[in-house]
């Protein structure tokens, strides 16, 4: 029973040796095949990206996570919406049509409620 | 629902017994609402009034009972709580043993209200408070209202409520001058006194509760009705249940009767004015206890060993009580161990089953205890009077002198500034004497009478008792000896007591009064043939709650004589220390010179205080510290946080930075190392640190739980 | 038909409590700075009005989306406890928020939605529903733990009072993973048949109550998920201290009674040790620790870790259906004395702090009886009720308690109950003596809606200990149909 079990997991177990595989062979490609001009600033771990030394709890405008917090509503609105719409149509030829409309309705409406008071709160102005 | 007992033959008085509690509570609510405005006099006159109307009514009560055939009569009031079954009425019960207490309460308590109009109206001036002559009242009147609660509750639960509701009048009264002189010997030491009477009283409580509990659960009622005679009875065949009700409920009368081992606090609570020494801790509330014996009896009596243990703690208490009264020099704190000393006859005396003479006791007890409290506050104040007196009052006859410091330090309580007292203050000192005599056992008196009835049952059946309460009731007549030459005789030790001056009046009638009792009120059981009235009083509700004839023994010689030469013998005794030779001022006590270290430790009250200090308190307060401050501080952040985590990540990191880092990127090893370091810094200086020790916290408990519901 | 309208009816007041907060945003966004105490009287008025459809349903029976949500007695008596506790809990912020700068209308706008999570928290009969009603319940807290702005106590508390919440909320979560996949069904009434049935695998059933009662027992504060709360209850703003005090606990207690009554009536041999040992841990740790406190913020804290210690002593007799059923309204009751003696003591709090956390020490209650003896003598009214001694609603709190833990048997527990409540007299009586029998001079400040709350407090925590007996009735009746 319990082989049956694990069974369930041999494509997880495949998908992650072929993924490995995948990273070895890529890196090694580059490490056979590449060109190597080595100096300072290509050595650091972020290339182009911020400094790794100095102390870690810097200070960044608050503004990032008001967008960050902006997405994440508005993603949860599609992730919701996607299923939603695809079974639809289930649910009116059950006679339910008008039930789950008016749900997402509210839902919709919630929604927008926080979208119009972000909005008149100024948290898409940028300055 | 009130007055709700009318009956068809006319108006009952029974139906007016609920005034008993609702009096004094108006009389208190008017104080507390107009008084604000009113001069001392009105405010004096209503709160006197009030309680010489509830004595009013607990005559008509006894009237009613007279009428009734001495037949319990219960007047039920309100329903407080019921819950399916389970009921909790507030009833009235009105029995020939709840009348006598209204009546001392109420009598006593009025003489002790017009003694206070009077005695207060100097003790505010002396304190510089006025406005507390008003709170004083109300918190007086609240009392007598919980008293009556106490006393006339026709179940525990009213007993318990009324018993919460006087010790918490009690720890205000105690702690009431809780913010004057604030050196060593007034001020917060007061309120320390309250809060020492209210934490030994709680463990008291507790007790009480504990037996409340088991009587409930066991007898399924805590209704007197219900509950004498039948259901004990029912019961009687389970001793051990028996056993722990009434260690429990022993308990409970050690916390409010001041019996060995909690009676520390009652001594301590002399610290409020003296009216209250006289009416609290001295009258009523501390024979609370001794009520409650009584009115316990079938439990009481139900199993065979009971009565040792309650007349074993009872006598014990009354001597040793008696050997500390000897070695003070507080005229006060005399009186309060002679008052534990006598509650521990009392306790004895219904402990042996002696219920008629422990309630003689407790009355007579009222009259003279009551009474020598007022004398000595009247000594106090007279003391005090000549000390300091009244600037702009309206009697001043007297210059202060010039040498005399105002500010010194002096003790208007101390015997030892006290002497030849007795012409200053000639009423006071006579009727100090009724109640010195009366508390020595002396013939005629009122005390005589009591004492030698509980003396004459022990003698009886517990002869080791006897012997002890013999001893007691010597050192008694010894320390009262002392305390009346040190106080009335021989010279003025202080320029105080030279210049002393006489209560006013409102002071001398309720003493007065009170050594009319002292003296005559122990006729009320004549021990001869045609006597035994009170006795025969209170075996209405006894016998009928007991179900057995209440035993009687008959008047001895053999055990009066005796008493009475020892008493004289010990005035004798007295005479030769203080009285042939009167102490002269500076003078050390000749008794300590004679006893030395006996003395001492008579004095130090045998370092009681101390030793509960050494065993509970301070394990106590070490306990709740260890857990405040090593467990929940020490070990969690210090320990456990500082060095288990902090530490511990910060090798981890550096063991990360240092071996694995360098070897990696070597130019920024040294910088990285650091970076580690200060960041670890930046960490624990972080107040979010502690979040990860309040989370492992959490996460312990969860191991806790699974790997018991696992591995159980 | 699975849904209908008559849904959204049944849970009438908790719609009303969403969709005035939900319109309440909108005022707030547009109204102009000058009229933004219009917020505060509609907050009020929603309350107001959400508590007169509570009472109005009152006595009804019913089911919504599918047996989601239970509409009863026990419903209904939360619906109004923690209705009439958001209207107190407004009155107390109004002046404070004032006073110290962070006046704003999304605060009542929060505790609203945080209302709203509680009541669907006492009506929820689904596990995922009740996460989610916990989770509503819970953010809005966070965020008013976190409402003074600038103030770091108060932030680190918003902070302090998230991260351990959200790691509680994992552990409910986990624990309605093993319940499901011991059980396959969330719904509470499935469970119980599904159990009933006989499962697989009890143990994972057993981890799964545990792992949800553990993340109940971090929102109500037992020990030992308690460590958050002295922390978060002495940097939060008071009033939302005072609401969080009696919220968290509403919402947590009533979730646990109805997980474990309607769905785990089978688990209690297993489980009632592990509540017993809750029990005892959290009666002598929040007892103990309270008394070294010397911040009447934190001491409260401690004293009402040590508060939910005695309700959950109602859990005790669970499985024995007979006693249960008067523990559970002891429960409710006390849960009421709590709410009332708690707010009462909360405004006295109030009327005593400065800025800078000023005034917050029990030594600043020096003198308070003499000066404010009104004020004093309400604070004793609570300490005493706290304390469980008459005439106060926390004494007949105690003795329902007692006596429903003492009919279970749990005699050992009772035992402790009463010793412990002895210890907590030590710590509520010394406030009491440094008020009035301490030299000194507080101020307070006057707000005259905090002065109404603490006074018809005091009032009514001497009150309602006279009228207890219909009051327990009612919770008698309240819990009926939960068998």
């Amino acid at each position: 029973m319990l082989q049956d079990y694990l069974n369930d997991y041999w494509p997880i177990a495949i998908l992650l040796l072929l993924t490995t595989l995948l990273g070895i062979v890529a890196i090694g490609l580059g490490y056979l095949f590449g060109p190597r001009r080595s100096n300072k600033r290509k050595n650091a771990p972020y290339e182009s990206g911020m400094s790794p030394i100095g102390p870690g709890t810097r200070q960044l405008p608050v503004k990032f996570y008001i967008v960050a917090v902006l997405f994440i509503l508005f993603d949860i609105e599609v992730v919701f919406l996607l299923p939603w719409a695809v079974i639809f149509k289930k649910f009116v030829d059950e006679g339910l049509g008008n039930f789950v409309l008016i749900e997402m309705i509210i839902f919709l409406g919630i929604l927008l409620v926080g979208y119009v008071y972000a909005w008149k709160k100024g948290a898409f102005e940028w300055d | 629902m009130l007055l709700s007992e009318a009956t068809t033959t006319g108006f009952d008085l029974f139906s007016l017994v609920p005034w008993i509690v609702f009096i004094p509570v108006i009389g208190l609510l008017v104080n507390l609402i107009f008084g604000r405005k009113w001069n001392e006099r009105i405010i004096g006159i209503v709160a006197s009034s009030a309680v010489a109307l509830t004595f009013v009514v607990s005559v008509l009560q006894l009237i009613a009972l007279q009428g009734n055939h001495h037949e319990a009569h219960v007047v039920p009031f309100v329903d407080w709580l019921s819950i399916g079954q389970f009921h909790l009425p507030w009833e009235f019960r009105v029995d020939t043993l709840s009348v006598t207490m209204m009546l001392v309460v109420s009598g006593v308590g009025t003489l002790i209200h017009i003694y206070a109009t009077g005695y207060m109206w100097f003790d505010v001036r002396y304190k510089e408070d006025l406005k507390s002559y008003r709170r004083f009242f109300i918190y007086m009147n609240l009392f007598i209202a919980m008293m009556m609660i106490l006393v006339s509750g026709n179940s525990y639960l009213m007993l318990f409520v009324g018993w919460e509701g006087v010790g918490l009048c009690s720890f205000l009264l105690i702690g009431f001058w809780f913010d004057r002189n604030p050196d060593t010997t007034f001020g917060d030491k007061n309120a320390f006194a309250g809060k020492k009477a209210f934490v030994a009283n709680r463990v008291g409580d507790f007790g009480f509760l504990m037996a409340m509990f088991l009587t409930f659960w066991n007898f399924k009622t805590l209704s007197f009705t219900e509950l004498f005679p039948d259901a004990v009875a029912h019961y009687s065949g389970d001793p051990a249940l028996i056993w722990w009700i009434t260690g429990f409920m022993l308990l409970g009368v050690a916390g409010k009767s001041a019996q060995i081992p909690l009676f520390v606090w009652l001594p301590d609570a002399m610290a409020g004015p003296t009216p209250v020494s006289a009416l609290i801790h001295a009258a009523t509330m501390v024979t609370a206890g001794v009520y409650l014996v009584t009115r316990s009896a079938p439990i009481f009596n139900a199993v065979e060993g009971v009565h040792i243990m309650v007349a074993t703690v009872g006598a014990a208490t009354a001597l040793f009580a008696a050997t500390i009264a000897v070695g003070q020099h507080d005229i006060k704190k005399v009186l309060a161990y002679s008052t534990v000393s006598q509650l521990g006859f009392m306790v004895a005396a219904v402990g042996m089953g002696a219920y008629v003479a422990g309630m003689f006791h407790l009355v007579t007890h009222a009259f003279f205890k009551a009474l020598l409290f007022l004398g000595a506050g009247s000594v106090i104040l007279a003391v005090e009077r000549g000390h300091h007196p009244l600037i702009g009052g309206h009697e001043d006859e007297h210059e202060p002198h010039d040498d005399e410091d105002h500010h010194e330090l002096f003790d208007p309580q101390d015997m030892r500034n006290m002497g030849g007292l007795r012409k200053r203050i000639p009423w006071t000192y006579w009727t100090y004497m009724m109640g010195t005599f009366a508390l020595m056992g002396l013939p005629i008196f009122a005390g005589f009478w009591s004492k030698d009835e509980i003396l004459l049952d022990a003698k009886l059946e517990y002869p080791v008792i006897y012997w002890v309460l013999v001893v007691a009731a010597f050192l008694t007549a010894f320390y009262m000896g002392r305390q009346v030459w040190l106080v009335f005789f021989g010279k003025p030790r202080h320029h105080a007591s030279e210049v002393a001056k006489e209560s006013p009046w409102s002071m001398l009638v309720p003493l007065l009064v009170l050594a009319f009792l002292s003296v005559f009120g122990g006729f009320m059981n004549w021990p001869f043939e045609g006597g035994h009235q009170f006795g025969h009083w209170l075996g209405y509700t006894i016998e009928k709650a007991t179900g057995h004839a209440l035993h009687v023994p008959a008047f001895d010689w053999g055990v009066a004589i005796p008493a009475t030469l020892l008493a004289l013998l010990a005035i004798g005794i007295s005479w030769l220390i203080y009285g042939r030779n009167p102490l002269k001022t500076g003078q050390q006590d000749p008794l300590e010179k004679a006893l030395g270290p006996i003395f001492k430790g008579m004095h130090n009250k045998w370092y009681v205080d101390e030793i509960y200090d050494f065993l509970i308190l301070r394990p106590y307060q070490k306990l709740a510290k260890f857990f405040a401050e090593t467990l929940d501080w020490n070990i969690w952040h210090d320990w456990f946080h500082e060095k288990g985590i902090r530490d511990n990540f910060q090798k981890f990191t550096r063991f990360l930075a240092d071996p694995i880092d360098l070897g990696v990127i070597d130019r920024i090893a040294n910088g990285l190392a650091s970076t580690v370091k200060n960041s670890g810094e930046i960490l624990s200086r972080l107040q979010t640190g502690f979040i990860r020790n309040y989370a492992l916290s959490v996460f312990f408990g969860v191991v806790v739980i699974l790997g018991y519901l696992i591995f159980r | 038909m699975l849904y209908s309208m008559d849904d959204m009816f049944n849970i009438l007041p908790t719609v009303i409590v969403v969709a005035w907060a939900t319109a309440l945003i909108l005022v707030e966004a547009f109204l102009p700075k000058k009229y933004k105490f219009i917020t505060i009287w509609l907050t009020v008025l929603g309350l107001v009005v959400a508590l007169v459809a509570a009472i109005n349903q009152h006595g009804i029976e019913a089911e919504a989306f599918n047996g989601m949500l239970v509409v009863d007695g026990f419903s209904s008596f939360l619906n109004i406890l923690i209705l009439g506790s958001g209207i107190l809990a407004v009155a107390l912020a109004v002046g404070y928020n004032k006073r110290f700068g962070f006046d704003r209308g999304e605060y009542y706008i929060m505790m609203m939605f945080s209302i709203a999570g509680t009541m669907l928290m006492s009506s929820a009969a689904d596990l995922i529903v009740i996460f989610l009603a916990l989770e509503l319940m819970s953010i809005p807290l966070y965020i008013m733990a976190a409402f003074y702005r600038g103030n770091v106590n108060s932030e680190e508390a918003g902070m302090k009072y998230f991260l351990l919440g959200a790691f509680a909320g994992g552990f409910i979560l986990y624990g309605i993973g093993f319940v499901y996949g011991a059980t396959g069904a969330t719904g509470l009434s499935q469970v119980v048949t599904a159990i009933n049935g006989g499962v697989d695998s009890p143990t994972f059933l057993l981890v799964g109550a545990a792992l949800i009662l553990i993340g109940l027992g971090f929102k109500v504060a037992a020990v030992p998920f308690h460590m958050w709360t002295p922390d978060v209850y002495e940097g939060s703003p008071t009033p939302a201290t005072a609401y969080m005090a009696v919220g968290a606990k509403v919402g947590g207690f009533a979730a646990l009674i109805r997980i474990f009554v309607v769905a785990f009536p089978t688990l209690s041999t297993d489980l009632v040790p592990i509540l017993w040992g809750l029990v005892a841990l959290t009666l002598v740790v929040g007892n103990l620790v309270a008394i070294a406190q010397k911040n009447i913020k934190r001491m409260l804290a401690y004293s009402s870790i040590s508060h939910a210690g005695f309700i959950l002593m109602a859990f005790l007799p669970y499985g024995d259906a007979a006693v249960f059923k008067s523990s559970v309204a002891a429960a409710l009751f006390y849960l009421l004395a709590f709410a009332i003696t708690s707010f009462g003591s909360w405004g006295v709090v109030i009327a005593l702090e400065k800025s800078e956390g000023k005034g917050l020490l029990l030594e600043d209650y020096a003198g308070l009886g003499r000066k404010y003896p009104a004020l004093g003598v309400a604070m004793l009214i609570f300490m005493l009720s706290f304390t469980g001694i008459p005439p106060t609603i926390g004494f007949a709190g105690k003795f329902l308690l007692f006596k429903a833990v003492m009919e279970g048997g749990y005699y050992g527990l009772a035992i402790l109950g009463v010793l412990t409540s002895l210890f907590s007299a030590y710590y509520y009586l010394r406030l009491v003596i440094i008020m009035f029998m301490k030299s000194g001079e507080p101020n307070i400040v006057s707000d005259r809606w905090v002065t109404l709350v603490t006074a018809s407090s005091a009032v009514a925590t001497v009150v309602l200990f006279m009228v207890s007996t219909p009051l327990f009735a009612w919770a008698e009746q309240a819990v009926l149909k939960l068998f």
